[in-house]
């Protein structure tokens, strides 16, 4: 499609001037969110959170002069001091280089679960609104079941089934984030379903496949864009719930949920074991909702030309 | 106009919009929006549709592609039956007809440029190579009077008259013999309208096209048709040659329309027939003659028996007890 485009752009514009016409300022819709973007202040400090801790996720674990699971026998509970910044935990590993190293699995899990479910669940949404009739009833109705439970005692329950891990609290997690997306989309496809386009698409003699991928994905994706953000907060907080009931990450892994409670007994003589996993999932649940919600205010279609 | 050769031959559609209430989304009653439609389309002319909002006249255009699943009736053009077409064969025959939409905005996608959406129709049909349908885009951008740059445009940098202008080059594209025009001027300025109405005259005459033309404009339809239809609460209630019909209207509606036209000569003494009531609701349309209820002249039989849509000489129908006396 692209190469198609390019070459119909190739002839410079004429200098002809145009008459009557609005303006043509952007290139394209891209444009605009991008200069909306720039301008909207909580999108960017959310950017600016979000992509730290990714920096921190990717790189910071290279120049840490510990191990996450370096054990010292020598220096347990240690108060945060000029050689352990955020002191040190009952066995005697350094906090900081558990709360970097923890950046990853946090954002790995949120990376996952959320774009598992964003694939799944637009899927599905996609058909049950598309197709209507039997399969919208069979899709919306699994989603009202999954919905009827509280997410985290669902996902409790699926990692119960399939036993404690990080790998299968990330399946749990997406699974129960499922169901957002779906009616999510499932409320979008109803809506452009409706709009002249699609009907023109229909009345071209387009096949209902590229209707659906060319046509009506395209013009939903901003909502699901939004909500993922969001959802990816939401995801985070899953995983360190899960890894604080111990049936997400196992020891050693220095999962930021898994610190909070292995930390819970010395809360009072070393605050630090739980303070900085927890300032670590607090900003990071901050940055991806602000983020969001920048995201959102930019790209709420009602503000569209 | 001797021996003119049909394409488009309606007979009996209907189309009922099932209503569903109570917990089961049991149905509950049907809206009528077309109601026992038949007419004719001869090859090279333009039949226009008028008719009030809500009548039906477009959910008549959108039967003939099947974008409704009609309820009952047959649509025959060029002799085949597209109401027993499988999808597929459907899909294909959607070349043959195109249709251009009301509202110009709404009917582009408003991701895809100007180009990739007149590309779209032939690229589905599997028309040309890459390369190929690149001219084409540039030939049909210049035919409806836009230049090729515009092709890299997307849709919200257009005038609306532009708009339909490109949403007529992406019907033209794939060649159709049929083009259904649904309001196709209504949501422009008046002076744009009269643009959009000549490049559409000048295009039926270079590519030999046939038009469905619907609309609630009189004086736009009378511009444009060679035929015109008058449609009423779901039904056709008169049906003529363009002259005759707005000279000699037969039926009570239409004359009643006719004479609501504004005339830009003050001095004219015109009787108004003015129609008292709203129209009547398509769930639960009156029996006999659906005009019944506001008609100036309405009888005894027309609050039982329906007219039948007859000839009345010269190939002027309509449906009205007044006329079989």
């Amino acid at each position: 499609m692209s190469a198609n485009s390019t070459s119909l752009t190739s002839p410079t514009p004429s200098p002809m001037p145009d008459t009557g016409e609005p303006k043509a300022e952007a290139a394209s819709p891209l444009g605009n969110v991008w200069r909306s973007f720039i301008k909207s202040r909580s999108a960017v400090i959310g950017a600016v959170i979000v992509l730290s801790i990714l920096l921190i996720a990717v790189i910071g674990p290279l120049f840490l002069p510990y191990g996450y699971n370096q054990v010292d026998a020598n220096s347990r509970l240690e108060a945060p001091s000029a050689v352990h910044w955020f002191g040190t935990d009952d066995l005697g590993r350094d906090v900081f280089a558990r709360v970097i190293n923890g950046a990853r699995i946090s954002l790995w899990v949120g990376f996952f679960a959320v774009t598992g479910s964003i694939i799944v669940g637009s899927l599905l949404g996609l058909l049950a609104g598309y197709y209507g009739r039997w399969i919208d009833v069979l899709i919306s109705r699994v989603f009202d079941i999954l919905l009827a439970f509280p997410g985290v005692l669902l996902a409790i329950a699926i990692v119960a089934m399939l036993g404690p891990s990080l790998e299968n609290a990330m399946y749990a997690i997406a699974v129960i984030n499922v169901p957002t997306f779906g009616r999510l989309m499932r409320s979008r496809v109803l809506a452009i379903k409706q709009e002249d386009f699609v009907l023109a698409a229909k009345a071209i003699g387009m096949k209902d496949r590229r209707i659906l991928f060319k046509h009506i994905l395209p013009n939903s994706w901003t909502p699901i864009m939004v909500q993922g953000t969001l959802n990816f907060a939401i995801a985070v907080i899953e995983a360190a719930a899960l890894g604080f009931l111990g049936l997400g990450a196992q020891p050693p892994e220095p999962e930021w949920g898994k610190m909070l409670s292995d930390s819970r007994q010395y809360i009072e003589s070393a605050p630090w074991t739980m303070i900085f996993p927890g300032s670590a999932i607090m900003l990071t649940v901050l940055g991806f909702n602000l983020l969001g919600d920048g995201l959102r205010d930019i790209l709420d279609p009602r503000m569209k030309t | 106009m001797t021996a003119p050769e049909k394409l488009l031959e309606v007979n009996h559609l209907k189309k009922y919009y099932p209503i569903r209430g109570g917990v089961f989304g049991r149905k509950v009653g049907e809206v009528k929006a077309v109601d026992d439609v038949s007419f004719t389309v001869r090859k090279g002319e333009t039949l226009g549709i008028v008719g009030e909002s809500g009548c039906g006249k477009s959910t008549t255009g959108r039967s003939i592609l099947r974008l409704e699943e009609p309820t009952s009736g047959s649509i025959t053009f060029e002799g085949e039956d597209l109401t027993s077409l499988s999808g597929e064969k459907m899909r294909r025959m959607r070349r043959e007809i195109q249709m251009v939409f009301q509202d110009p905005f709404a009917s582009l996608n408003p991701r895809k440029t100007a180009g990739l959406a007149i590309a779209e129709p032939l690229e589905v049909h599997g028309l040309g190579d890459r390369r190929e349908r690149g001219e084409k885009v540039k030939e049909l951008l210049s035919v409806v009077g836009l230049d090729p740059y515009h092709g890299e445009r997307y849709p919200h940098q257009f005038s609306g008259g532009q708009r339909q202008r490109i949403g007529i080059a992406r019907a033209l594209a794939v060649q159709p013999k049929l083009i259904i025009a649904d309001e196709p001027v209504s949501a422009l300025d008046v002076s744009i309208q009269s643009q959009v109405l000549n490049l559409m005259e000048d295009l039926q005459e270079k590519y030999d096209l046939t038009y469905v033309f619907i609309a609630h404009d009189l004086s736009v339809v009378r511009h444009i048709s060679d035929r015109v239809g008058v449609m009423y609460l779901g039904g056709m209630v008169e049906l003529a040659d363009r002259d005759e019909l707005y000279d000699h209207p037969l039926h009570p509606y239409t004359q009643a329309l006719l004479s609501a036209v504004p005339t830009p000569d003050p001095e004219a003494k015109r009787e108004r027939i003015i129609l008292s009531g709203d129209v009547p609701s398509p769930a639960d349309p009156p029996s006999g003659c659906t005009f019944h209820t506001r008609c100036p002249h309405v009888m005894d039989i027309c609050r039982e028996i329906r007219p039948s849509f007859k000839n009345y000489g010269g190939n002027h129908f309509a449906a009205c007890h007044l006329l079989e006396k």
